[in-house]
């Protein structure tokens, strides 16, 4: 491993200033992605910010009902607090369905909305691959790419995002709150995470030394109803191959609130816009999620190994439809 | 009372829980130092330019070393499997010797430096140029120059098995099954990665190895160093795991040793993950198709197996995959084929049920289609097909298959099976179950095997023999054994391991192990045993003076005999009397000549019964029951771990375990347990082990045949069947990944 020097933040504005003094900085948190992309030699930085003595470990209450949770707050934690489990359901699958038990005790939920893309031609340190090297060309579109996108590609990076609580919170269009030299800023969750377009290697619209505190969650009583579903080859430690964040509301026989994300196919958490759409006002039923699943996936781009993903998302939204309207949980 | 065939739990249990076990990566010595290797980057071409300065210059470095500082090796490494007791490279072929790349990974230049993070720093900053040639790494793209192997294992078996006139049996059947697989790679991926403590004494070398064979280690590094055998010691005390990726003796020891050498301190090599896919072998990406004929009442009429692997630039490696299925059923017209591609990869190596796995997959999985197209059920096929001797008329040295497959369908319940594929539903769930007979070769490819035996005055007892503990539980087993041979309590017996300076015994692989190291324990034990009976009864004092030694029983450091009821002697009166501070012996086993005319696998049945989501493509495992006859169990409670992780082992081979080469790079896709997949505890079902009793006379004094292999031996087969009584789809390649499970889509795209 490359040395390194290592400060510890006092408080938020001392985070702030100790990044901002050196631009290769990086901000220490569990470590679970920083500390290995060192050792891959993939992470640059050269100095560590460990931000892990601030106070930004609580899930509160916010006004509307829904929850602030602390950018320090460790996954484990937020996904057995009983009011996420009460609130939202998919939150707490999706945190559970990640990493492993000893990952989840030191991954906070900040660092988790950072982690980096899987792709093995990013890790590797020598393919091709214009998120390491800018212009050097993406070794995965014609490469070994079951695990990458269909969703939101460019021909310059196809890499799936693959966190799985980004996705259930996309799906409660949640606030990621950070605060940098320049202030205080709240930024739509859907905005931040950048689609690759011709600059792959930025993934999020963050300043040097921008420090996210928190994630805020809006209230809805939609999500009480929530599940999570995700589809992998083996049944624990692994990310998914596709998941799904869904809740839907029904009155009078016809769908009258509908929220739905995907994980494992897009190159960003996949909050399913279209698909929302043409569900409203159509009557629950297996049909209808088709159709709308349809539509979602029209404009999917896929390569030789990952095709399958487009019958498969759309079969795991249908299925997570269903659980949701079943009142199952997972 | 016999200490053998009880379950006794492990001795070493302790030591590993609280860590004090001492592993290979563990051992420190004054003044250590660390090496990093740096591997190529491309799978073919030269090495143009090696920038070190920087790699130099950096904090603690002590020295890199290219192929210019490298010395050269004193013999020409030639590969031989370890169980034959010689020098067993992996490769023949040795790095570093010039600026070749026969495959990416391929040791190019070394780091030693004072730490371990200081060497791996500066490995990074060392900067290669290459000119890079075109690579084959896959069969797609060497399908073209394929060759019919003459001779697999370094030569020490033939590549083609041929009897009678396969293509009349074939046309002559009444019913045919024709199929084809796609078997992706496998790696080992134990938990302890490779690594290597090398250390000089003067002209004598100590290496810390984690390795499954000692012997062979050492053997190795003094032929590729020129030095005498005598003069290179291994210690390997605890091996975390091997699953044959240490059967065999890879460059990076000698490169360690070289190292140590180079700057005068100890070294030591600890590979990372991903260091562990290019350095020590893999099982070969390949194929295998199958042809069977039957007759209506399911009687086989003839057998075509074919297998076509990648191999290395230099070795004609493939696992053997057809002396299973020439042998398993009765059947006239047999021929076995292996062909090979020369790739740019390393030598593949054994890997855990080498070779037959992956061709009784094949075997069972067709037999499987056989019983559906005869409409025969898949247990009763398989009995029918049964037969008595081996090809050449020799009857087995012990049996079971028959007993395995009724006693497996029992405990199973098999009886209340409904035949017809897709017709169990459990919610979105179909259910299936399958069955798959096993069965694993036992070679005595192996020279004699020798262990010591010594009592003290106090009674306490040691037996040693240089094998090493790999998690099989070697040590608890040997010491059962060494109790009962000698006569001594478990609690006075001790068993040591782990020191090439012990007498011989040879690596353990091939499901060899268990049966050469109790044998040679038994021999020295009963030696130890004679030699005290001989010495009592010649005693004046002794209590049994002038009895026939025959007659004298030993237990619990007791000697009695029936010609003289009520005299009683001990070991440690009698040694006392005699002024002996101990005795010793040795014992020797000679392993049955190769021509021994017996036949000579050993036996097993396996049942899986899994559910499938056919619109998702995923299969959970929930029940797997194997019903094996390893002959003697020497330790059930062993026995019981080594079948059920080797059955878990086939539940991996046939839904997750696959690494992918890019063919562009000839670089592994999936070089991380994160990516490259093996089961995890929720994935294990619920597994049953039953044994069948078969006796055997002629696989060693205690009769056990080993269990290393056999677990996991149609255990991929027996779930393959199952996911097709399942969902009535066939799945031709491995692993059984969701895109192919997951029926096809209907009209869309
Ligand atoms: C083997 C393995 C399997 C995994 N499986 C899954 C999975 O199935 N699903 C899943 O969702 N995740 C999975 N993960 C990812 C895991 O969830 C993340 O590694 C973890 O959440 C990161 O959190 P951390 O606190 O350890 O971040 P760190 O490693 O400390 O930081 C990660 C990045 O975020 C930055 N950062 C951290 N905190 C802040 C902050 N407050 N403000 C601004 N920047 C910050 C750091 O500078 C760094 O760049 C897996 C990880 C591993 C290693
Ligand atoms: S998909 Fe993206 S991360 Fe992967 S190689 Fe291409 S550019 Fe790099």
């Amino acid at each position: 491993m490359r040395p390194l020097t290592y400060s510890r933040a006092a408080d938020v504005q001392d985070a702030i200033a100790l990044a901002t003094a050196n631009p290769a900085s990086a901000f220490l948190a569990g470590g679970t992605t920083e500390v290995d992309l060192i050792r891959a030699g993939i992470s640059r930085s050269e100095h560590l910010v460990d931000i892990n003595e601030l106070p930004l470990r609580g899930v509160e209450d916010l006004p509307d009902g829904g929850l602030h949770i602390g950018a320090l707050a460790r996954m484990s934690d937020v996904a057995r607090t009983p009011r996420v489990v009460e609130r939202y359901p998919a939150i707490s699958r999706a945190l559970l369905l990640g990493a492993s038990e000893q990952l989840r005790n030191m991954a906070s939920m900040g660092g988790n909305l950072r982690q980096r893309t899987r792709c093995a031609y990013l890790r590797d340190g020598v393919s091709p691959c214009n998120k390491r090297e800018p212009g050097s060309g993406c070794a995965a579109l014609d490469g070994f790419n079951r695990g990458h996108a269909i969703l939101g590609t460019s021909e310059h990076c196809i890499a799936t995002h693959p966190s799985d609580v980004a996705v259930a919170l996309v799906a409660f269009d949640a606030v990621i709150r950070t605060v940098g030299p320049e202030g205080e800023r709240a930024i739509p969750f859907d905005d931040f995470f950048l689609l690759p377009g011709d600059t792959p290697q930025l993934e999020h619209p963050i300043a040097p030394g921008e420090l996210i505190v928190g994630i805020d969650v809006p209230g809805a009583p939609i999500a009480r109803g929530s599940v999570y579903l995700k589809f992998r080859d083996r049944q624990s430690y692994e990310f998914a191959l596709v998941s799904v964040a869904a809740a839907i509301e029904v009155d009078d026989n016809v769908v009258a609130g509908v929220r739905i994300a995907m994980g494992g196919i897009g190159t960003k958490p996949w909050r399913a816009r279209r698909a929302e759409t043409a569900l409203v006002g159509s009557p629950p039923n297996e049909t209808s999620f088709r159709h709308a699943a349809a539509v979602e996936l029209a404009e999917a781009v896929v390569r030789e190994h990952n095709a399958f993903k487009v019958e498969l998302a759309q079969r795991a939204m249908v299925r997570g439809l269903v659980h949701s309207l079943n009142g199952r949980q997972s | 009372m016999s200490a053998v065939g009880t379950p006794v739990t492990r001795v070493d249990g302790p030591a590993k829980v609280t860590g004090a076990a001492r592993y290979s990566a563990e051992i420190s010595l004054p003044g250590m130092t660390y090496l990093a290797v740096v591997g190529a980057t491309v799978a073919s071409g030269r090495v143009t330019a090696i920038e070190a300065d920087a790699a130099r210059a950096a904090e603690g470095v002590l020295a890199v070393l290219t192929p210019e500082e490298l010395p050269k090796i004193a013999a020409e490494p030639h590969l031989l499997p370890s169980l034959v007791g010689g020098p067993a490279p992996g490769e023949s072929f040795f790095p570093m010797q010039d600026d070749v790349v026969q495959y990416a990974g391929q040791p190019v230049a070394l780091v030693i430096a004072e730490e371990y993070e200081q060497a791996h720093h500066a490995a990074s900053l060392v900067r290669i140029s290459y000119q890079p040639t075109k690579s084959i790494t896959t069969i797609e793209e060497g399908r073209e120059q394929a060759y019919e192997a003459q001779r697999l294992f370094g030569g020490l078996m033939p590549a083609r098995s041929e009897r009678g006139d396969v293509e009349a049996g074939l046309a002559g059947a009444d019913v045919r099954v024709e199929v084809a697989y796609k078997m992706a790679a496998n790696h080992h991926n134990p938990i302890e990665a490779p690594s290597t403590v090398a250390t000089w004494d003067g002209g004598n070398l100590t290496l810390y190895e984690s390795t499954q064979g000692i012997r062979a280690t050492q053997q190795t590094v003094a032929q590729l160093l020129g030095l005498p055998i005598a003069r290179v010691r291994v210690i390997t005390r605890f091996v975390g795991g091997g699953f044959g990726g240490k059967a065999m003796v890879w460059p990076n020891v000698t490169l360690t040793a070289m190292a140590a050498r180079y700057v005068g301190r100890p070294v030591k090599l600890m590979l990372t993950r991903p260091q562990m896919f290019t350095s020590n072998g893999h099982r070969e990406e390949q194929e295998q198709r199958i042809a069977i004929g039957a007759a209506r009442d399911g009687r086989l009429t003839a057998i075509r197996h074919e297998k076509l692997s990648i191999t290395s630039p230099f070795d004609d490696w493939a696992e053997p995959a057809t002396g299973v299925s020439s042998q398993l059923y009765g059947c006239e017209n047999f021929l076995g084929v292996h062909r090979l591609i020369k790739g740019n990869t390393m030598t593949p190596t054994f890997t855990r049920g080498p070779g037959e796995s992956l061709g009784v997959f094949t075997l069972e999985t067709a037999m499987d289609e056989l019983a559906y197209q005869l409409a025969i059920d898949p247990v009763e096929l398989r009995v029918r097909n049964h037969t008595p001797v081996d090809p050449f008329g020799n009857p087995w040295s012990s049996d079971g298959l028959v007993e395995c497959l009724r006693l497996g369908a029992e405990r199973f319940g098999w009886s209340e099976r409904n035949p017809a594929p897709r017709t169990t539903r459990d919610g979105e769930w179909l259910v299936g179950t399958g069955v798959a007979a096993a069965a694993y070769p036992i070679a005595f490819f192996m020279p004699p095997q020798r262990a010591r035996a010594r009592i003290f005055a106090d009674g306490s007892a040691i037996v040693q023999t240089s094998t090493q503990e790999f998690g099989t539980g070697v040590l608890t087993m040997a010491t059962q054994v060494g109790a009962d041979a000698l006569g001594v309590a478990l609690r006075e017996m001790e068993f040591q391991a782990g020191d090439s300076d012990l007498p011989n015994s040879t690596a353990a692989v091939g499901s060899a192990g268990a049966g050469m190291v109790s044998s040679a324990v038994h021999a020295a034990g009963t030696a130890l045993r004679e030699q005290l009976i001989a010495l009592a009864v010649s005693d004046e004092q002794s209590p049994l003076h002038g009895a026939g030694p025959g007659s004298v029983k030993v237990a619990d450091g007791h000697l009695t005999s029936a010609e003289r009821p009520g005299a009683v002697d001990t070991y440690r009166e009698l040694l006392s009397r005699n002024h002996l501070s101990d005795a010793e012996a040795l014992g020797m086993w000679r392993p049955p000549p190769l021509d021994t005319p017996h036949g000579l696998l050993t036996f097993g049945a396996q049942f899986a019964e899994v559910a499938v989501d056919p619109e998702l493509g995923l299969v959970r495992v929930r029940r797997l029951n194997g019903a094996f006859a390893p002959g003697r169990v020497l330790n059930p409670l062993l026995a019981h771990s080594q079948l059920m992780g080797g059955m878990l082992w086939g539940m991996s081979q046939a839904l997750l375990e696959g690494n992918h080469m890019d063919p562009r790079y000839g670089r592994w896709a999936e070089t991380n347990l994160a990516e490259y997949l093996v089961p995890v505890n929720a994935d294990a079902p619920e597994v049953r082990v039953d044994f069948v009793d078969v006796d055997d006379e002629l696989v060693g004094p205690l009769g056990a045949k080993g269990v290393g292999e056999i677990g996991q031996v149609g255990a991929a087969a027996a779930i393959a069947n199952a996911v097709f009584h399942a969902t009535g789809r066939r799945i031709r390649s491995l692993p059984m990944a969701p895109e192919l499970v997951m029926d096809p889509a209907v009209g869309g795209r």
